[in-house]
């Protein structure tokens, strides 16, 4: 069955409808244990090897509270200017599906650790100025991960059609935290831009925190899109789509956008939007009907017995806050002080998500400028290429500063730290260690230098009589036959000294 | 309806049990029905007496020891072999679960 869906112009949509947008985050944290077990919480481990009793739901086992993931849980709150919840438990969320083998999941319901709070982002406007927006944010609260299942037979990968689906439980139990905003309302036509830039500011708040590592790419930010159109700000919400699993910055503007689009053709032919689950598509950018939600699921929540409340004290919340980084309007203005960047500059980083990279970068050693320029051109490039966020490419701020102090120290080019960086993305070592397996060191030694401006100087008669007539720019091409001999591997600067002291 | 030993209905049927049973993938004979679902019964009775008593000036409570944060450090454990855990998987490929197709859903 192929039905085409109508999409309405992005213009005529706006024009037409105002959006309201709401966003639900999913972090998962960076403890080194489960939620509620002492099972190691690490990324690629062999199926079903980070596992036990409590985790895999067996009779008689009972959890236990991982304080760690209370205390990241309290300050991603604060850090979201929430209110701090006195007393509160978590529930248990029953369904019976085999991604939890408990069949239920320990989730917090209607008593979240935190609630209440706001952030304020930066959007661009049409003078290319960075414009503050607020987003009001609903709850944070914690839960645990569920299972990983494979879907194997049926033609599509996905549930419908599968002939069985195979479980791991690694994932299961891993502290993650929900953070939920209200209603968006009033980004009008920006919604797209407003969606991207709360989700980016998400993960550099929490990447400052130091509670996550945040990499969509993994799965250790999850963002879910909810998405109403309705006639005009002064009318009620409409029915709102969910799109699930929305897994890079990109792609929540793209979302947004989407279902803007679609959901304004619908309106317009006077269909209705179904409340129900979309799926994201990232390779076709488009949004697919998935679960309808006509009849609300009945979870039938319940306060989990088996895990006593939870009572901060207010001198431990006032003790967190005072753990704080920077907010992240007041961090970034600060850097683009401290950096002397311009407004557009800094727009530049920040829409790359190479902000924290950059920071990074410089305070391993590297001028901001040049930390910018390897980020923005070189690295942006490759990570486009590969279809992955910058921060996932597989190379450290600290070996990207390495690659620049290579060639402050006159060590290497521009033309051959870009090969070393081909040689740490490929896991081949560090900076060092690349230039030494490869031979890219540029060689500024006066002899093997001299040999080869001798050499150019007498293949090239003309260009060095211009040279002693006193036009030093013809020493351009000189160089260039220098550098063509050593195959890119001289000291410029070094070859051209040469030349003018043999030509003067 | 059937009614149990003192003449009411039982809070829960001996096909309810079967039914409950199915769902959690437990397989029960024909003699632990008859001997479970009475008892369930009489459990759930015993529970709803206490509704009774609950008057609305009693708030509800979820806990009966009067404990808040207990928490365990941030601390790996060691815990199953991946052989260990799937020891009592009815069936398993690839080191998984396997379990049967999930019907009517996508995800
Ligand atoms: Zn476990």
């Amino acid at each position: 069955m192929t039905t085409t869906t109508e999409l309405m112009p992005y213009d005529e949509a706006l024009a037409r409808f105002d959006p309201v947008l709401g966003l639900e985050v999913h972090v998962e944290l960076n403890t080194v244990s489960k939620m509620f077990c002492g099972c190691p919480t690490e990324f690629g481990a062999e199926p079903n090897t980070q596992v036990c009793p409590t985790c895999l739901g067996l009779p008689g086992a009972l959890p236990v509270l991982n304080g760690k993931a209370v205390e990241a849980a309290i300050r991603i709150g604060l850090a979201l200017n929430c209110s701090i919840a006195e007393w509160c438990r978590f529930a248990r969320k029953n369904y019976f599906y085999p991604d939890m083998p408990k069949n239920f999941q320990t989730s917090q319901y209607d008593e979240p650790i935190a609630f209440d709070g706001w952030t304020e982002v930066t959007v661009p406007n049409e003078d290319g100025d960075g414009e503050p927006f607020r987003v009001e944010i609903e709850r944070a609260h914690m839960e645990e991960d569920t299972g990983k299942s494979l879907h194997v037979g049926g033609s599509t990968g996905r549930i419908h059609g599968a002939d069985y689906s195979l479980l791991d439980y690694n994932r299961a139990g891993v502290p993650l935290i929900e953070i939920v905003t209200k209603p968006v309302e009033g980004a009008g036509e920006k919604a797209p831009e407003v969606a991207r830039a709360y989700v980016a500011q998400l993960r550099d708040l929490l990447l400052a925190l130091g509670v996550s590592d945040v990499r969509m790419e993994q799965g250790s930010l999850r963002c879910d899109v909810n998405l109403s159109l309705r006639p005009d700000p002064s009318a009620e919400l409409g029915t709102r789509s969910e799109t699930k699993n929305v897994n890079s910055l990109r792609s929540v503007e793209r979302a947004v956008r989407y279902e803007v689009t679609r959901q304004a053709a619908r309106l317009s032919a006077g269909d209705k939007v179904v409340q129900e689950t979309r799926h994201w598509h990232e390779d076709t950018g488009v949004t697919t009907s998935g679960r309808s939600k006509e009849q609300a699921e009945d979870y039938r929540y319940f306060p989990e017995p088996d895990l006593v409340p939870i009572a901060p004290s207010r001198e431990w919340v006032e003790e967190l806050r005072g753990t704080l980084p920077e907010p992240p309007r007041e961090h970034r203005a600060r850097l683009q002080a401290e950096w002397e960047f311009s407004e557009l500059e800094m727009r530049d980083v920040v829409g790359a998500g190479a902000l924290s990279s950059v920071e990074q970068t410089v305070a391993a050693g590297a001028s901001p400028q040049l930390a910018k320029k390897w980020w923005l051109s070189e690295l942006a490039r490759r990570a486009n290429e590969t279809g992955v966020e910058i921060t996932a490419l597989p190379i450290t701020p600290e070996q990207v500063a390495g690659v620049q102090a290579l060639v402050d120290a006159g060590r290497v080019n521009d033309k051959l730290a870009r090969q070393v960086f081909d040689g740490v993305l490929a896991g081949e070592g560090s900076p060092e260690e690349v230039v030494a397996a490869r031979g890219l060191e540029v060689v500024s030694d006066d002899s093997a230098l001299g040999a080869a401006v001798d050499r150019a100087i007498e293949a090239n008669p003309d260009i060095a009589a211009k040279i002693r007539d006193g036009k030093q720019a013809a020493a351009g091409a000189l160089i260039g036959a220098v550098m063509k001999e050593m195959r890119g591997q001289a000291d410029a600067a070094r070859v051209r000294e040469l030349i003018l002291e043999r030509l003067s | 309806m059937p009614t149990d030993a003192h003449g009411h209905d039982p809070a829960i049927t001996r096909d309810e049990v079967a039914h409950l049973a199915h769902l959690a993938r437990i397989d029960l004979t024909e003699a632990e029905l008859d001997h479970l679902a009475p008892q369930l019964a009489e459990i759930l009775d015993s529970i709803a007496s206490i509704r009774e008593v609950a008057a609305d000036d009693i708030p509800p409570t979820s806990h009966s020891v009067p404990l808040t944060n207990v928490f365990r450090a941030d601390e790996v454990r060691p815990g199953l072999s991946a052989a260990d855990a799937l020891a009592g998987a009815p069936e398993c490929e690839q080191q998984r679960f396997r379990v049967p197709r999930i019907l009517g859903e996508e995800a």
